[in-house]
């Protein structure tokens, strides 16, 4: 090869973002903390105030008598048990199902594509609860009423739009050239899918996964309609709870724990993946 | 190594035909350039040889064997995308090393393979960097290093440096052209940019609404389209409409001789086939000057309205408005799309003043 110029060298260099505060989004994640954040402080004080009058800005008594009273009653312990084996299995039946569905819809060209791929979002286009009674009345001629497949069944359900159509919009996003190019390379179809397809949209479909796992988590119609009076999750259990009494900190502590997922959820992400991929699964 | 046919090609999406009725034989090791505008079906033929259309009509074969039907992941081919197509959830060696290991190949023997691409590229030691690291010349590098480290019998490039600067463009193109000389690799290559097309191919392929226009060496291509529209494509041309008349050009400067019958004729003239000498009373003025360092090109507008462009020593000097003459040394003449006869003038040495 001939001189370098230096000219050409300094056009074909790697572009660094440049890194500037941005003090609108500063402003936003602020305004959206306080938003945020104050009321789950307040329910976290009250979990731990055992007196708190009205004037005061702090609990006059913090202590952990509630926290123990809680945690001696196994149903408590049972019904955390019972949710996180739920979620965890409707979140990973879900994504079975819909992650080929969903990539098929971004990908392939079948009949009946757009009526099936509308279908999906109908389903929560009407009054949920008018259709959760209907499907109560099928699952108690099935056996399925109060039992754990018949609540993971309506679950099921209610995660088919979030673990759809945010997989078809990130697969539709996956740049066509760099599929073929696993094709060009020698990798058949399936391969394409787990080697390229997948992890390029990876960031986008972690965040539907955590969104369904907490979303299945903390739903309670579904699971209330169905798994009553067997089967009962954390969220069914916080409402008899706070319908029987009406001291703040019983509920209070039923909510702290009820966060437990959340930061599972949220930890388990954030070591899967980097924080900045996460955030621009959510478009960020 | 290999050779590619395409025999009558032809291609419709959604009953429009893309590419009609196509054929092309690429011998073994050559180099050629699919050339035309946006639109006449360059990807087209680019994307089923590589498999990732299936034609209508017609067959493709690689060194005599029929892969028409064959899926991309079992043909001898290899791409290079436009957008360069790397994957960027995998490290630079992780790209170039992808095939390698659907191929079951030893752990080592992939390793000693990759460094040699990224070597052959001219990117040793970059294996580990994430490809988002890379600059866009670099990038495109890994994408060719990913296609060549398969030992394709055909490689192919989509418009590979059309998103690179002028430099960068021009530094890479004599890059690749050394690599597949070295490697003898049979190359179909895909631009809309004639000089790309002049300074890389064997053999250019013009292509026009999904039709073969010419294919001719850059040399003939150049000095001897055979169409109106090639003529117009490649380099530049003036083209002069005027009529002939008893084997004569009724054209007030460029009265040509040609064996031609009567009937409107556009005369081509190449703007270094014309010399612009200072001259009084012909009406001819110049327009602007615009000074290239290696020649000018000069604008000169003429009685009737029309401008003519010419290439003139950089030594030269003229000012605008200045009257010209211009004389020509080479023209062809063309009726319609077709080229109807190619005259060299004698030059007249007299000085007009
Ligand atoms: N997948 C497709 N579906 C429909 N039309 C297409 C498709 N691919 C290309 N075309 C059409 O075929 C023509 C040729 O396209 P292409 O081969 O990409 O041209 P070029 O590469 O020369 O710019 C264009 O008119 C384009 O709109
Ligand atoms: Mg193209």
């Amino acid at each position: 090869m001939t001189a370098i110029d230096p000219s050409t060298l300094a056009a074909d260099v790697p572009v660094h973002r440049t890194k500037r505060p941005d003090w609108l989004g500063v402003a936003l994640a602020l305004a959206l903390g306080v938003v945020v954040v104050i009321p789950l402080l307040v329910v976290a004080i009250w979990a731990f105030a055992e007196v708190w009058r009205y004037p005061s800005l702090l609990p006059q008594e913090f202590g952990f008598r509630f926290w123990e009273a809680t945690l001696a009653r196994p149903d408590v312990w049972n019904a955390m048990s019972l949710s996180l084996r739920l979620s965890v299995t409707v979140t990973l039946l879900s994504a079975l199902i819909c992650l080929p569905a969903a990539y098929a819809f971004a990908r392939l060209d079948f009949p009946g594509r757009n009526v099936l791929f509308l279908s999906f979002l109908t389903s929560h286009a009407f009054p949920k609860f008018g259709l959760l009674v209907a499907i109560a009345g099928i699952f108690l001629n099935l056996g399925l009423i109060s039992t754990f497949w018949g609540v993971v069944l309506i679950q099921l359900v209610g995660t088919l739009m979030m673990m759809i159509w945010i997989p078809v919009a990130a697969f539709q996003n996956v740049d066509r050239a760099m599929e073929e190019a696993a094709r060009d390379a020698g990798a058949g179809p399936i391969r394409v899918f787990w080697s390229v397809s997948l992890p390029q949209a990876a960031p986008t479909i972690f965040a539907a996964v955590l969104l369904s796992f907490v979303g299945t988590f903390y739903e309670t119609e579904g699971a209330w309609l169905i798994g009553a009076p067997e089967i009962r999750t954390m969220p069914v259990l916080m409402i008899t709870y706070i319908n029987n009494q009406i001291v703040v900190q019983y509920g209070a502590v039923l909510s702290v724990l009820l966060w437990v997922p959340s930061f599972i959820a949220l930890m388990f992400t954030r070591r899967l993946v980097g924080s900045g991929s996460f955030a621009k699964g959510f478009g960020v | 190594m290999a050779q590619l046919t395409l025999k009558n090609l032809g291609k419709s999406f959604d009953d429009t035909d893309v590419i009609r009725d196509l054929s092309l034989d690429v011998a073994d090791g050559e180099l050629v350039c699919l050339l035309g505008p946006s639109g006449s079906g360059k990807s087209t033929v680019l994307r089923m040889v590589g498999g990732f259309e299936t034609p209508n009509r017609g067959a493709i074969l690689i060194d005599g064997e029929d892969h028409t039907r064959v899926p991309p992941e079992k043909r001898p081919t290899g791409m290079v995308f436009q957008s360069h197509a790397l994957w960027s959830h995998m490290s630079v060696a992780g790209n170039v090393a992808f095939g390698l290991k659907l191929r079951g190949l030893p752990k080592a023997q992939i390793r000693q393979k990759v460094q040699e691409a990224l070597a052959l590229v001219g990117l040793k030691g970059y294996g580990e960097r994430r490809v988002w690291q890379l600059s866009g010349g670099q990038q495109q590098r890994v994408a060719i290093a990913r296609a060549l480290v398969l030992e394709p019998k055909i490689l192919l490039l989509d418009e590979p440096f059309a998103s690179l600067d002028q430099h960068l463009r021009e530094r890479l193109r004599e890059e690749l052209r050394d690599i597949q000389r070295r490697l003898g690799i049979t190359t179909l290559f895909v631009t809309h940019g004639q000089d790309e097309a002049l300074a890389l191919a064997d053999r250019i392929v013009v292509l026009r609404g999904g039709e073969i226009e010419q294919v001719a060496s850059p040399d003939r291509m150049y000095r001897g389209p055979q169409t109106r529209f090639v003529a117009g494509f490649i380099g530049s041309m003036n083209f002069l409409p005027c009529d002939m008349r008893g084997g004569v050009s009724d054209h007030p400067l460029f009265a040509v001789r040609a064996a031609v019958p009567d009937g409107p004729v556009e005369l081509a003239i190449r703007p270094e086939a014309l010399t612009l000498c200072p001259a009084r009373g012909t009406g001819m003025r110049v327009h602007l000057v615009t000074d290239y360092g290696t020649h000018l090109l000069v604008d000169v507008d003429l009685p009737d309205g029309g401008r003519l462009k010419a290439m003139c020593p950089p030594s030269a000097r003229y000012e605008t408005g200045q009257e010209v003459a211009p004389e020509a040394s080479h023209v062809a003449l063309f009726r319609g799309d077709a080229k109807l006869a190619e005259v060299t003038l004698e030059r007249r040495v007299a000085v007009h003043v």
